[in-house]
This record gives C-alpha cells, structure tokens and sequence, in this order.
C-alpha cells in the first residue's frame, strides 16, 4: 500500500479497535512490519553488521544504560560510531544487541508503538506493560532469529510507582526477565558482567553509575574483538543514557568524554582496571 | 424513507441543516496563534473526553460536534501520521496532507453515507516561525479552509469569533492570548460568563519544544496563567 497515495481515509483507518501501532500495521501494512520483506529459508549468514554489548546498571533513583559503538562483519568492523543505546518514551531507554538493521527497524517500531498508545488512549503504558510490548515485538522476530538475524534488546526505564529504576532483558524468544541491580548484553557481556559484580554498590550516584558502565564496557573491549574500546583519537566514546525522576536524557560527549578520560588513564597504571577488595 | 423526486440541492441542504444543528449544540473551541506557537482551548465538561488532541510532532487536532465521530477520525489521524512517519520520516509528515485526507473522507462521507458526520475539525501545525503556522478548517461536507491568526468552531461560533477577531493580534503572548480565549469562550450567550479553569481543556503546540510540541496546560498552570487563585477555579489540580 503507497502511504503517499491515499486519498480518502481507508476502512483500516477508522474502524475503532487496538491502540497497538504494530497491530495496525499488521493488517494494513504488513510488508512494513521488521523482516516481512525477507525470504523464508534465505541463508543470510554475514549478511548485515552486528552490534555488540550494552551494560546497564542501576543506581540511587533512576537507571544508567551505555553502549559501545562499534559494528562487526564477521571480522571487518563494519561501523565505528554506530549507536545502539535509544530513548524508548519519556521515562525509558532501550539498547540493541545483534543483527544491526533488523534490530534498529524494531527499535523504531517500539518507540512509535509506545508513542502511538500514548496519542490513542490519551495515557502512557505502564514500565512492565511498555517490557511486555517489547517482548512480543521480539517473539514476532523469532522465525528470523532462527535464520540467523537474532536481536536482543535491554530495556531499562524508571518506574513511577517503585520510584527507582528496572532492567529487563530478553531472549531471541521474546523471554522477559526482570534483572536487579545491573545487566550487559551482546557479545562482549560476559566480561562486562564481571566487571559490573565487582564495581556494583548500592550507594552509587548517577557520576558512579556512568563511570562502572565506562569500565564495564573497557573491559568488554579488552576481551572481545567484537567489542569497540573507546576511540580517543577519533574522539568517539560510548553513548551514555540515564533514565530517573526528571525522565530519559543522553550524557552529553563532554561528559562522557571527562569520565572515559580519566577511566582509560587510570588504566595506563593498572590496565586490568580498578581493585575489589578481597573480602 | 422519501418518495417521489426530490432534488439534489434539497437531498444537500437537508443534509448540511442536519449537520449543523448537530454541531450547533456543542460548545465552542477556539484555536489561536500567539508568538511562541498555537493555542488551543476549549470549554469541556469531561477531563478525559478530550476535544484537542496531539496527531504528531508539530500537529494537533481540535474538533466540535458528535464524540463518537470526532474521535473516530483522531485516531485515523493518529494512524495515518504514524504511519507516513515510519514509512518515511518523521518530518515528512504535514498538516496540508492530513487536512486533504481528512476533507476527502468527509466529503465522501457527506455525499454518500446515510447520515453525514456532525463534526467540525481543525488540523494545525506549528512552523519554525509565525508565518509558516498553519491551520486548517474542515467542515462537514468537507471544505477547507486556511484560517489566518486563530479559528473559531462550535455552537456560537460566529458570536465567539467576533469577539475574537476584535480583540485579536498577532505575535500575542502565551497568557495574552490564553485571557483572550477564555474570555471569547464565556461570549457565547448574550450574558459574557466567566469560566472555571476546572472546565477548560487547554493545549499548546509549542515551537521552542524539540520534537513533540504538544503539551496539556494543567490547571495549576491555567490558574497561575490566568492569575486566578485557587479558591476562584475550585476543584483540584489533576490533569495529564
């Protein structure tokens, strides 16, 4: 259907019903809807870049989330300032991990899904019902998934009722898993997992909380290739978002380019990073 | 059911004497341009019953007339805009193209269904400046018009609208032009009324705001607005 052609508004316009954006596409539009244009059985294998890991951690009245900004082909980094971290609504973020064109075009049609229940029902979803939206839209992506295209996102956002903030992640079946205190996803999680148990404290402000997902991330790098070190010749630093009570904002590259700065000098000395104490 | 020939200057006129005493029931909403975007404001008995809406970033809609049919089409805006967002970009939705859908559907409407919609619409969109504001007028039978400066539906909306088009200027501050409309919204009788913040729905599309431009004006900020105390607008302060 040619968007740009209609003329008099279409039945599916105004019959009264879902509030859902996807919904709506799904019956009028569905050559729209993220993977519906590919072929069943294609082997797509190294077909698009994939986006790496994403750590996000809680703190003091809201939610930290972070990202690295680099794009893997199989062994060729396919974009160095790619971004994977995004405002979902006012009082949430959601970072991507995966097949990279599949999961930005889900990224949009969850912003737009959030946004369109907002100007339908006159109201905003709650932060599970916004976790649960996110979750089908990732079921909906399975059969691609099983061809190779998997996504995985991070979703984290405030919740007004719990004053705090909450992170949710998922799995290529569209599972929903609440996680506390923090969470990584993508390739270099792993090591960026360890990193966030030995710096994680329940007492961290929101500078803290940016500087363990700096370090987190440093150490991601340090161990898988697929993940993007901070690029301080280029001056490309990860992108730092933070969700609490006065809603979603973006660190600016200043900010974020102070703590990046003195966690990699701090390294030159000790390049493992910071020391837990032992017990 | 009709017998014998009726002609179709008669089958029209019927129709649009129907729909504007449909429309001529409700009461008025007015739409006005002031220096810092568009100003929307009407008098509403419900809180949640809402007659000005946000259709996109820099769009909104007002309407008159029957809920049911008002609100069907707000939310085919909403569908129609979201969807040329996302198949396109965002900033490749217009106004221009909504109103043309929208007068389209009710001049079919109009001209074809049994019943034509008892509604009046205004699509408008905030520009990056006062010239390139735009607002939209569509009636029943499914003309446009362009309005210039503010526009004016609803059951005494000549009334209202001269009171307005007397008192009106252009590049008017926010309050200014807030005063201006609920004072126009209280003319619709012969005797001026005052109106309680309590039962005026008002939004703006705000220029300088990135992105989404439409914003609510809760009651605690009608009030400060409008210098009212609080025990002038009564009720509490409770809104979206």
């Amino acid at each position: 259907m040619d968007v740009s052609r209609i003329g008099s508004l279409p039945a599916a316009f105004l019959n009264p019903g879902t509030s859902s954006f996807t919904e709506f596409l799904r019956q009028y539009s569905p050559e729209l809807l993220p993977g519906n244009r590919l072929p069943a059985g294609a082997d797509p294998g190294g077909l698009a870049p994939h986006g790496t890991t994403i750590v996000a951690t809680t703190f003091t009245g809201g939610v930290v989330m972070s990202g690295d900004r680099r794009a893997t082909s199989g062994n060729v980094i396919a974009q160095r300032d790619i971004e994977k971290v995004f405002q979902a609504d006012e009082y949430s973020a959601v970072g991507i991990a995966g097949s990279a064109g599949i999961a930005t075009e889900i990224v949009r049609l969850f912003q737009l899904e959030l946004e369109h229940y907002e100007k339908i029902e006159g109201t905003v979803l709650s932060l599970e019902g916004k976790a649960n939206r996110l979750s089908h839209m990732i079921r909906g992506n399975l059969g691609l998934a099983m061809q190779g295209f998997v996504v995985v996102p991070l979703f984290a956002g405030f919740d007004r009722g719990f004053e705090g903030g909450r992170i949710f992640s998922y799995d290529a079946t569209g599972g929903r898993y609440e996680e506390h205190q923090f969470y990584s996803v993508g390739s270099g999680s792993y090591f960026a997992r360890g990193a966030l148990k030995k710096l994680y404290r329940d007492d961290l402000t929101v500078d803290d909380a940016i500087a363990v997902t700096i370090q987190a991330l440093y150490d991601a790098a340090d161990d898988d290739s697929a993940t993007g070190g901070p690029d301080l010749q280029r001056h490309i630093y990860p992108i730092v978002a933070v969700v609490d009570g006065d809603g979603f904002r973006k660190r600016d590259e200043a900010a974020v380019a102070e703590i990046v700065e003195s966690v990699v000098s701090s390294r030159n000395t000790r390049p493992d990073g910071p020391v837990a104490p032992l017990r | 059911m009709q017998f014998g020939y009726v002609s179709p200057e008669q089958i029209m006129k019927d129709r649009a004497d129907y729909a504007r005493k449909g429309i001529a029931r409700g009461r008025s909403v007015i739409v006005i341009q002031y220096a810092g975007g568009i100003l929307f404001a009407a008098e509403s008995p419900s809180p949640s019953l809402h007659k000005i809406s946000e259709i996109y970033d820099r769009i909104a809609f007002a309407a008159v007339g029957k809920y049911n049919e008002f609100e069907n089409l707000r939310q085919a805006g909403v569908r129609l805009a979201d969807l040329r967002g996302y198949s396109f970009d965002r900033v490749d939705v217009s106004g221009r193209a909504l109103a043309n859908v929208y007068a389209q559907t009710l001049g079919t409407i109009f001209t074809q269904d049994p019943k034509p919609y008892e509604v009046e619409l205004v699509v408008a969109e905030v520009g990056q400046t006062l010239d390139e504001d735009q607002i939209y007028r569509i009636t029943y039978d499914g003309s446009v018009a362009a309005d210039s400066g503010f526009s004016v539906m609803g059951g005494a909306a000549e009334q209202v609208g001269r009171y307005v088009s007397e008192h009106f200027t252009s590049g008017a501050s926010l309050d200014g032009s807030l005063r201006l409309a609920v004072d126009a919204l209280g003319r619709d009788t012969d005797e001026p009324r005052q109106l309680a913040t309590a039962s005026l729905e008002v939004a703006v599309l705000d220029r300088e705001r990135p992105r989404r431009t439409f914003r609510r004006i809760t009651q605690p900020m009608l009030d400060s607005l409008l210098d009212r105390g609080a025990s002038e607008a009564g009720s509490d302060g409770t809104g979206d």
